[in-house]
């Protein structure tokens, strides 16, 4: 592909406190790819989604949206250029109910998912609308956490293991969610651990170890590199 | 005369209605503090201070001014709020994140700092300020003799509470205050500017003390320490109600002003310590306090 990648990450460099846990990586995300990161637990996946984010504020290297650097920009103003950010602890607020844990996040630019076509795409959501947050299952609040970005009008959404710990008929759904999100023409940054889960979305992975990219390869290859895997994430 | 329990009625009313306006000082000022504690983990203990602030705004408005009591009910808290928001900007902000003692090291120092500064300016005996005259006068409610001013003030003070309720509960605005309660960086990373929010928040608290500072001055006069007399009560309020509750700030405020009146009613002897009594038992059989939440 001759574009430029919408997101662009060169040498980035990560520590949490005096602990030194990202050693350059780098990653690029053309418009509409889903891309997956895989790793060992303690690889720096997450490390890496809270560092473009800017959560994690110790940062070096390059970060760049459509060109723009977000390096330097203060958190509130990372999602405001066009990141949506689902936490790995979904990060469901108690002390709003359903539809104000939904419409929290301002929107970031036009094109956003009106709140008809987000309630149709997960009825549940809707039925609970006026329920607390914390009280939905697992997998509702995972939706939930999904559904909260896909309002604003990001164009990358990162996705830190929107699977974990879910019965497989939601990871199903789950997974069709992110299929139609595709098929929209969104840009996913995916980490996950559950590779039938990865490979039916992903056009490309990334393989992590101990805070560097090892390898990368386009989804189609995952089945010839199950051993290469195997070894690498110890699974 | 009729008496109930072996005491003459009107007394018993007339010990009601001091300690529903006392509470209503104590709602309102407790209020105040549960918002910003609940947001920025700082015990501001400039909170009497800018309650007097708001009180001297008015009496300062009208002294050299001619700014009478409405259009003070309205500008003293905007002072008060944007002084407050000076303070945060310059001072407050550098302080989140490490230990809450320094928050609550800088509020006292600056309480000591205003309430020096208006002793030194206009000594420490208070300052008279009358009520409007639409205010003034008394109503007969049929069991006793009510002081309209005294009236408006519960009521004033109940839509005010009730108001910053609906703001907190009710609006896009205090979703976005309770998320950052919860999770102030995730709420930062969805595009809230939460640096603006929590200037905001110190703002719109201090403004709140300084409104009830406005509703005090025909009351309590204008003294440069009025707010350092009532302000450990009101901590005690918050501490029984549950620290950064807001519910808890509000009901507790009430219910404890009306204890105190009836205190002074039935054994006189208790009343200045009544609070107290009850925050200790609070904290010892809830310790995160009525309304709070164990964390």
């Amino acid at each position: 592909m001759s574009s430029a990648p919408l997101l662009e990450v060169r040498g980035l460099n990560a520590w949490y406190g005096e602990s030194h846990v990202l050693h350059g990586v780098d990653l690029d995300i053309r418009e509409g790819e889903t891309v997956t990161l895989l790793g060992r637990n303690g690889a720096g996946k997450t490390t890496t989604l809270r560092a473009i984010m800017g959560i994690l504020r110790r940062r070096e290297g390059v970060i760049r949206l459509r060109g723009k650097d977000l390096l330097g920009l203060p958190l509130h103003k990372v999602a405001q250029a066009g990141l949506g950010y689902v936490p790995e602890e979904r990060g469901i607020f108690a002390s709003l109910n359903v539809s104000e844990n939904l419409m929290l996040p301002p929107p970031v630019s036009e094109g956003g998912m009106s709140v008809e076509e987000i309630y149709s795409l997960f009825p549940n959501l809707h039925e609970r609308r006026s329920s607390q947050g914390t009280k939905l299952s697992g997998g509702e609040q995972q939706m939930l956490a999904i559904a909260r970005v896909l309002r604003t009008g990001a164009r990358i959404i990162l996705l830190d293991e929107p699977t974990e710990g879910l019965a497989p008929v939601i990871v199903q759904r789950i997974g069709d969610v992110l299929v139609a999100l595709k098929k929209r023409g969104m840009t996913i940054l995916l980490v996950e651990q559950n590779f039938r889960f990865a490979k039916k979305v992903a056009d490309r992975f990334y393989l992590m170890e101990d805070g560097r990219m090892v390898n990368s390869f386009p989804g189609h290859e995952l089945d010839a590199r199950m051993d290469e895997l195997h070894e690498v994430l110890g699974v | 005369m009729s008496t109930i329990f072996g005491i003459p009625a009107p007394a018993l009313y007339g010990q009601i209605l001091i300690g529903l306006i006392n509470g209503s000082f104590y709602a309102m000022l407790s209020l105040g503090l549960a918002v910003i504690f609940g947001l920025l983990r700082v015990i501001n203990f400039a909170h009497g201070a800018q309650y007097m602030l708001g009180a001297f705004a008015a009496y300062l408005l009208l002294s050299w001014l001619g700014i009478g009591y409405w259009p003070a009910l309205i500008l003293a808290p905007v002072i008060v709020g944007a002084i407050a928001v000076v303070i945060e900007k310059t001072m407050l902000s550098r302080l989140y994140g490490i230990d809450p003692l320094y928050g609550l090291l800088l509020t006292f120092g600056l309480a000591l700092i205003l309430e020096g500064a208006f002793r030194y300016w206009f000594g420490a005996a208070g300052q008279p300020y009358s009520p409007p005259p639409q205010l003034t006068g008394a109503v007969n409610l049929g069991f006793m003799f009510m002081p309209i001013y005294r009236g408006w003030v519960v009521i004033a003070s109940l839509v005010i509470c009730l108001g910053t309720w609906l703001l907190i509960e009710k609006t896009r605005l205090g979703a976005y205050l309770r998320a950052a309660t919860e999770n102030a960086t995730l709420v930062q990373a969805f595009g809230v500017n939460v640096p603006l929010l929590l200037t905001l928040t110190y703002g719109l608290g201090a403004a709140l003390a300084g409104l009830a500072g406005v509703l005090a001055a025909p009351i309590y006069q204008v003294s440069p320490l009025m707010g350092s007399n009532l302000i450990i009560i009101v901590f005690a309020v918050v501490v029984v109600g549950g620290m950064g509750s807001i519910l808890g700030a509000i009901v507790t405020g009430y219910v404890l002003g009306v204890l105190e009146g009836l205190t002074k009613v039935f054994y006189p002897e208790a009343s200045s310590i009544v609070i107290f009594v009850i925050m200790a038992i609070v904290l010892l059989v809830r310790p995160a306090g009525l309304f709070g939440r164990e964390e």
